[in-house]
């Protein structure tokens, strides 16, 4: 439905969208994650026809997004970064119009309208002014005004940002609902929002793309081995050292919080169960043992290792990026709990 | 055709839901108001003078009331115009940007040509408005008019008063689609018709090539003709020609902010 190749968009000097190439088949979500900056709002602009791309080439359902933009137009709808609405009309007045310059039939948009209305659970709303309307409300609106037309593509661009936990809930629902029927690609830099609406995932970073895949061959793909997370009540060296001792341990980061409970997450060679022998030791260590779990590679715990290997290496350059990792490497701690980073992100 | 309507339709009522529209035509209308009984007063305190020096002297009355009437007054409509036209055009496309529509309808299934007539004719809608509520003033004075109303030079006055307006609009719609926002496209067009002013009130009355040529490229020459009851063809097409060429320029723009960094 929507094929993608060697897509380039230059502003100067700098690159936005740096060789992006992917494929989305009928009927799936496709999910774009990135960092604020890293060029997901430029490729949507060139798929809904927006902008132009300098070099590479867009199709959706096989026409090309610049020479047959029209045909294009009419395919997709999209949602734009802040929801495009006019304050002073109301919801059911801004859904005819939207309907009417999508080329709805005039017979067809009353019933077009109370379609979308339905889809985005604001029929209630319908005489409103969409400037009395909070900022949950008006997302709705402005996703009911990406589909009115039944496209077969629907770009959303950060459908979630800015909505409360319930609102993001109904949000995600409704993607699920619309995707079959259409091509959904949404984009989002909150990493659990993918995991639970996407199939596939397009990490992309400064312009280029890290990787493409389900979420959970990534998973699979960047796991280097087992991963356990332990909390004692203890000192920090006796953790440290019964840790270590053990055979086929690779990596241990402890976590120490002062209070005399010290936690650590152990990775260890794939395959292997280090539970039972982790859960002696600590018991013959005369520790009491507070927590001990494995633990799975979040697709944010991928997301930091694809996107953070490159930010090393311009660190030297940028050393406001110092800072930025640091939030980073945070985050990448708290991932254990995804839902708390959800809430975390929300809170915003 | 239904693209142009859509976006007529709503143009159009957008006007009429913010304060702008409903202010900027009342106080064209307490101004035209004021102004044309002004000139009608004096006007007729000239002729009642005039006749009766021709009283003394033995000359016949010569001076045609409603034809100066008429053609004065559409002086003074048309400066009022050039105050009042960048209020209406100057949101028109600068809004649509700030408030990030303009991606919506450059995302739609509608041409630049189809989003940019939709709203020329709606602004032409509402300076029929503007002007209509004026001919009252004319079929007050046609009543009491001797020698008898000469409707033909009003209809051609109008005519011309509606071209430059239309001119005008055309003008102040291309500016607002280059502003960032509808503050700093108010203030540009503005600035922009005041030099037309001052360019065409500078050149008014010398006669050197300079002038000649500068007086043919002022739009705020044409409309006298018509004032005059002639509909000359040139002035005619010279409107139309600003009008195309301000329609042609503001599809170049739309067109552009494809290819500048949104």
């Amino acid at each position: 439905m929507i094929e993608v190749e060697h897509l380039v968009k230059s502003y100067g000097q700098s690159r936005a969208v740096n060789d992006i190439s992917f494929r989305v088949e009928k009927g799936e979500i496709l999910g774009f994650l990135g960092p604020n900056g890293a060029g997901k709002t430029t490729t949507m602009r060139i798929l809904a026809g927006y902008l132009p791309a300098t070099s590479g080439t867009a199709r959706i359902a096989g026409f090309d997004v610049l020479d047959q933009s029209l045909e294009v137009r009419r395919r997709i709808g999209y949602l734009p970064e802040t929801p495009p609405l006019y304050p002073d009309m109301s919801v059911g007045a801004y859904l005819a119009f939207v309907a009417r310059i999508k080329g709805v039939a005039e017979g067809e948009v009353a019933k077009s309208v109370e379609d979308a209305m339905r889809m985005a659970v604001i029929t209630d709303k319908k005489d409103e002014l969409i400037k009395r309307l909070s900022r949950g409300y008006k997302q709705r609106v402005g996703i009911a005004q990406a589909i009115i037309h039944k496209p077969d593509v629907i770009i959303l661009d950060e459908p979630t940002v800015g909505l409360d936990p319930n609102q993001i809930k109904e949000v995600r629902s409704l993607v699920k609902n619309l995707a079959g029927q259409h091509t959904i690609i949404l984009s989002t830099h909150i990493l659990s929002e993918v995991e639970i609406s996407c199939d596939r995932v397009v990490i992309i970073d400064k312009g280029r793309i890290a990787d493409i895949d389900t979420t959970r061959n990534l998973a699979a793909k960047y796991k280097h081995g087992e991963r356990l997370k332990i909390v004692v009540k203890g000192n920090e060296p006796g953790l440290r050292g019964l840790l270590e001792s053990l055979e086929g341990i690779n990596q241990v980061e402890i976590e120490n919080d002062g209070h005399g409970q010290v936690g650590a997450l152990v990775e260890s060679a794939q395959g292997l169960d280090l539970r039972a022998p982790i859960a002696a030791r600590i018991a013959n260590a005369g520790f009491e043992l507070l927590e001990l779990r494995a633990v799975n590679l979040s697709l944010e715990d991928i997301f930091m290792r694809l996107t953070t290997k490159e930010e090393q290496e311009v660190k030297a350059e940028e050393p406001e990026k110092v800072e930025e990792t640091a939030e980073a490497v945070e985050k990448t701690e708290e991932a254990v709990e995804p839902e708390k980073v959800e809430t975390a992100e929300k809170a915003e | 055709m239904k693209g142009i309507l859509a976006i007529y339709r709503r143009e159009l009522g957008s006007y009429f839901v913010s304060p702008i529209a409903y202010v900027v035509i009342g106080f064209f209308l307490i101004a035209t108001g004021d102004f044309f009984s002004n000139i009608l007063e004096i006007l007729i305190e000239r002729s009642f003078m005039a006749q009766m020096q021709g009283g003394q002297f033995g000359a016949p009355p010569a001076i045609d009331v409603p034809m100066l009437v008429i053609r004065n007054f559409a002086g003074v409509i048309t400066t009022i115009m050039l105050f009042l036209v960048p209020m209406l055009t100057m949101g028109v496309y600068a809004e649509e940007r700030r408030r990030g529509t303009m991606e919506m309808l450059m995302t739609s299934p509608i041409s630049e040509f189809q989003i940019v007539l939709g709203k020329f004719f709606a602004s032409l809608t509402l300076l029929a408005a503007m002007l209509a509520p004026t001919l009252v003033y004319h079929a007050v004075m046609a009543r009491f008019s001797e020698p008898a109303m000469p409707w033909q030079i009003m209809w051609s006055g109008y005519l011309g008063v509606f071209l430059l307006g239309a001119s005008l609009l055309a003008l102040g719609s291309f500016i607002s689609s280059l502003a960032e926002d509808q503050i700093n496209a108010g203030v540009a067009t503005f600035i922009v018709f005041l030099m037309l002013w001052t360019i065409d009130s500078r050149i008014r009355g010398s006669s050197t090539v300079w002038t000649e040529i500068l007086k043919y490229l002022s739009i705020l020459q044409h409309y006298d003709t018509f004032a005059q009851g002639v509909i000359d063809t040139t002035s005619l097409i010279f409107y139309l020609s600003v009008i195309a060429l301000g329609l042609f320029l503001t599809m170049r723009s739309l067109d552009s902010m494809r290819w500048r960094r949104a």
